[in-house]
């Protein structure tokens, strides 16, 4: 007879000593582990409800300017350093991780309207409604671990004056050369006075103005006039030109994907567009309920983040109808300027009411050093999340986002409207000869004419 | 035969698959499709969103994949091998005694066998905890006792004073529950009772569903209860309609629970439906014990008819019928796929009997002084037969029946006290609500397909049947031509009803649309030579 029983020494599946660690046996038998879908089920629905507990996305707020942020800008070489300008020509020079400004730039008789850094992060151009241009000089290295009550003072490097106000300035990414928008597009250079060049098409105001960051000559414009243009410093006139029904006030490029770019728009829409396809945008971005006024590409090109006059800013992913998130509080008033962090994993937003307030960019995100255990438990906990976010529970826990009562109704009643439009193109077209309303698709719906 | 033919008609709204030896299987609408092995690809067919299916059956693979490596990789790594138990030259592995296996194997495994003598207390009914450390028995007259029975220690005992016909572990070893004459009691590991569960009257059978902290019961009027025994509501409760209760198992692949009932049928049932999910006539007489094995494939029943029938539970079809030696009073299935019979006095151990038909067992073993068997239950990780008879408690080893590999997260025999709390805490925080108990535990995260669509085969299946029907009725009726009496309030009536949209109807409605389109077909037209017309005359040419 060959007989053998299992037969297990303790000391071979127990530890040791006491300060080891227990010692851990698996066996991956399915039979072993009954009902595993139901069981990654309930962990998917109870990570969502635990995603729901942890959303805390407000950080904190940078205090310091004494009237509205109108526009904000990172310094792509350092994650700390953030540099805003406000209505009351305040110029000021953050560092984000201690909520403190460490310079400031005086100089502007009026309102900042732009802001534009180099990509060696050395040069800050600021333009404003004084008609001047001033170029400054960003110090390299501070903290603001050890600034008091003073707050250094910066001189411009240099001045230029212009004929009329300037709305908007961007830097060119790999040389001195910096672009300006106002009654026309004027491109200047660090060492000369006077613009290089000079776009014009139509006599509308620029709004907005912004350097491809993969093709270097090439940037895009918004006017008043409604219009999107794309315009290459190689050439003397502008290359194309996008008309649509309302007009865009932002926009910016996806840096992964630097042929697309989103446009903010003033009917409460982004729409990103392909700049080699103007006759349609590749995605309608849907969910604010008053104008966009600015918009900002995370560094992974995945998401951007919006501000509007409606007092929210979003996060859309970039081929996402709806957004991901929507923050706002109580005292934010109309968001002028939005800004992701050069890590992606915060927003900044500049608003009316001076502040300039920091949020998570994933609402439940844990932040700081995770031990490798609660990597792998995030890990884990989204993949299910993933697997199973299309069951009504989940997808129900995950959409749901508290909104403030007036925007709660200002979205249904856009939504009553919208419905309602459909409804009675429909029946016009149901009424009407085969052909004589012609279906038209929405990404093309809002686009009035595209012009070479 | 005519209990059989009854029960098929009974059921007005099930249909019935035909097993051989005139067996009848009894399913649900509905339950039909949900077997399991439906191709991966198909399962996701029925989603319109061409980049959704895509992205859906893409991660599905993926997943699968992974698990599958996982599994390959993982079974060089385990560390134990199972038991097992060879005849050499003339020898019969059905003829060895215990005491020639318990002098051929290492001290400790044979202190794992063991005969406690406890003749005056009745017969005993054995559970082991889940990681297989602990042993609970139960006499018939009032005895409990826990012990930690690898180190032969008792841990508890408790005289209650009442007939106590069940006992089972909870979710760990410290709370157990106990059918007592009246109501399920409640005991921790000290043996104090924490609760009487007045719900459960005169209860027969307990089973737990630990992914569900479910404790069922079913009593003496053949009703079954759910109670949740982390928050203590009572679940559910089905009146089963087919008298006394006094065999319930649970499947552990799906959690769903089988009863055996003195009419032969099995019936399955999950604490969603009121009605059992499966029912299949398994005997010709009285069941008297079930066990499923862990892959929740096979079902193993014991009838009165003195036979032990395996079933495919995938497809609720006889596999195999084994003849007992006398009416098999309990059944169990090891984690490896041992079948252990009891019948009076005798316990025979099967192997490899599940998927192929055996001739002999595999061991075979007589209780001392003709002692009864009355429950049994293997210990799991272990190569251990618990036995409860009338004289006490026998531990019978039994080679190869054990899992020899455990999964500590699952179950771990040498768990610490700490470990043991933080795996109670993981428990519940992964506790399955009862919805997710089904017959397929994978529905979870599928699809289910539209409405219109099940209507719509619904609805051509119900025509198909009524067609033939309203032809054969169709044919009996002669209709006059009355003009007379035309506006009778019951001719009025009648010719309401002619609005309705019955089968005969629509035969009619289709034969007349035909015949419509049929006269509209353009007749063929006689050519007429037209050069012979005159000009005058031309004008009536047809076009």
């Amino acid at each position: 007879m060959k007989v053998k029983v299992i037969a297990r020494s303790e000391e071979e599946f127990t530890k040791e000593r006491s300060q080891d660690l227990q010692k851990v046996f698996r066996n991956l038998d399915p039979a072993l582990h009954p009902q595993e879908r139901a069981h990654e089920y309930v962990r998917a629905l109870n990570a969502a409800k635990l995603d729901k507990v942890f959303a805390k996305p407000f950080v904190g707020a940078l205090n310091g300017h004494a009237d509205g942020v109108s526009c904000m800008v990172k310094n792509p070489r350092r994650l700390n350093c953030l540099v805003s300008a406000s209505l009351d020509g305040d110029i000021r020079l953050w560092d984000v991780a201690y909520r403190r400004t460490v310079r400031q730039f005086p100089g502007h008789k009026g309102a900042v309207r732009g802001l534009a850094i180099s990509s060696d992060g050395d040069h800050l151009v600021s333009c404003g409604d004084d008609c001047t241009v001033r170029l400054w000089e960003v110090p390299s290295a501070f903290t603001g671990e050890s600034t008091g009550d003073e707050i250094d003072i910066i001189e411009p490097v240099a001045t230029y004056q212009g004929k009329n106000a300037f709305r908007t300035v961007d830097h060119r990414w790999d040389s001195q050369v910096f672009a300006t928008g106002g009654a026309q597009v004027d491109v200047w250079d660090h060492n000369r006075s006077e613009p290089i060049n000079t776009f014009t098409w139509g006599a509308d105001s620029i709004l907005s103005l912004k350097f491809n960051p993969a093709e270097h000559d090439v940037f895009a414009t918004t006017a008043s006039d409604r219009s999107i243009a794309l315009y290459d410093l190689r050439m003397g006139t502008p290359l194309r030109k996008v008309i649509m029904q309302t007009k865009t006030n932002a926009v910016a490029w996806n840096p992964r994907e630097p042929m697309n770019f989103t446009a903010a728009n003033e009917d409460g829409n982004c729409y990103s567009y392909d700049m080699r396809k103007l006759k349609y945008s590749m995605c309608i971005h849907k969910d604010h309920v008053s104008a966009v006024m600015a918009v900002d590409y995370s560094p992974t090109g995945r998401e951007f983040v919006t501000g509007s006059y409606d007092r929210t800013i979003r996060i859309f992913a970039y081929n996402g109808g709806h957004s991901k998130e929507v923050y706002h509080t109580k005292r934010m008033q109309r968001v002028f300027s939005v800004s992701f962090s050069g890590d992606a994993t915060y927003v900044l937003s500049g608003s009316d009411d001076t502040n300039i307030r920091v949020w998570k960019a994933k609402a439940s995100e844990q932040l700081g050093v995770l031990v490798p255990r609660e990597k792998q438990r995030h890990a884990y906990l989204d993949a299910v999340k993933q697997r199973y976010k299309h069951l009504p529970e989940i997808n129900r826990i995950n959409r749901h986002r508290h909104l403030p009562k007036p925007i709660y109704k200002a979205s249904k009643m856009r939504h009553a409207v919208a419905d309602s439009e459909r409804k009675k193109e429909s029946r016009k077209r149901a009424h009407s000869a085969p052909g004589a309303i012609p279906l038209t698709s929405a990404r093309k719906k809002r686009i009035v004419t595209e012009i070479e | 035969m005519a209990n059989q033919t009854n029960l098929a008609k009974g059921k007005r709204r099930s249909e019935s698959l035909p097993g051989d030896n005139g067996d009848v299987v009894v399913l649900h609408r509905g339950e039909v499709k949900k077997r399991r092995g439906e191709k991966e690809e198909n399962k996701w067919k029925h989603i319109k969103d061409k980049k959704l299916r895509g992205q859906i059956v893409q991660r599905e693979k993926l997943f699968g994949e992974a698990a599958e490596t996982a599994t390959k990789v993982q079974q060089w790594l385990l560390p134990s091998e199972a038991g097992y138990l060879e005849a050499e030259d003339l020898e019969d592995t059905r003829h060895f005694s215990q005491e020639a296996i318990v002098k051929e194997v290492d001290v400790t495994s044979a202190r794992k066998a063991f005969d406690l003598q406890l003749p005056d207390l009745g017969s005993y009914t054995v559970d082991y905890n889940s990681n297989g450390r602990f042993l609970l028995l139960g006499g018939r007259k009032g005895h409990l006792a826990m012990m930690d029975w690898k180190k032969s220690r008792l841990m508890m005992e408790l005289q209650v004073r009442e007939t106590t016909r069940d006992v089972k572990f909870l979710h760990n070893e410290t709370f157990f529950a106990v059918a007592q004459k009246k109501y399920v009691f409640i005991y921790d590991r000290k043996g104090v009772e924490i609760h009487c569960m007045r719900d459960h009257i005169q209860p027969l059978k307990l089973e737990f569903l630990p992914h569900h902290f479910l404790l069922a019961s079913v009593d003496k009027a053949g009703i079954l209860r759910y109670q949740d025994t982390s928050t203590g509501t009572l679940v559910a409760q089905h009146r089963t309609h087919l008298g006394r209760g006094g065999v319930l198992r649970m499947n552990p692949y799906n959690s769903i629970l089988g009863l055996g009932h003195s009419n032969g049928t099995v019936t399955m049932w999950s604490p969603n439906m009121s009605t059992p999910l499966v029912s299949i006539l398994c005997h010709r007489g009285p069941v008297t014990t079930v066990a499923y094995d862990l892959a929740g494939v096979h079902m193993v029943t014991g009838g009165m008819d003195g036979q032990v029938k395996v079933w495919d539970v995938r497809k609720y079809l006889p596999l195999h019928t084994y003849i007992a030696p006398t009416t098999p009073k309990a059944l169990e299935i090891s984690q490896r796929g041992l079948i252990a019979v009891g019948c009076g006095s005798k316990i025979e151990i099967w192997r490899d009997a599940l998927a192929t038909k055996q001739v002999k067992p595999y061991l075979s073993h007589r209780l001392a002084k003709g002692a009864q068997v009355e429950d049994f239950a293997f210990c799991p990780y272990e190569d251990v037969l618990g036995t409860g008879h009338s004289a006490g408690i026998s531990s019978l080893l039994v080679p190869g029946a054990g899992e020899p590999n455990f999964d500590t997260y699952v179950a771990n025999p040498f768990e610490t006290w700490k470990q043991r709390r933080e795996a109670e805490i993981q428990r519940l925080l992964n506790k399955l609500p009862p919805d997710t108990i089904a017959l397929d535990p994978n529905t979870i995260g599928g699809i289910l397909r539209a409405g219109n669509e099940n209507q719509k085969a619904k609805l051509a299946l119900s025509e198909e049947a009524n067609k033939a029907n309203a032809i054969a009725a169709g044919k009996e009726v002669k209709e006059k031509k009355k003009m007379k009496g035309k506006n009778k309030p019951s001719r009025r009536h009648k010719k309401k009803q002619l609005n309705v949209i019955t089968a005969e109807m629509q035969i009619k409605r289709d034969l007349m649309a035909k015949q419509k389109s049929d006269s509209k077909k353009p007749t063929t037209t006689v050519e007429v030579n037209d050069t012979s017309l005159p000009l005058a005359l031309e004008r009536f040419k047809r076009k």
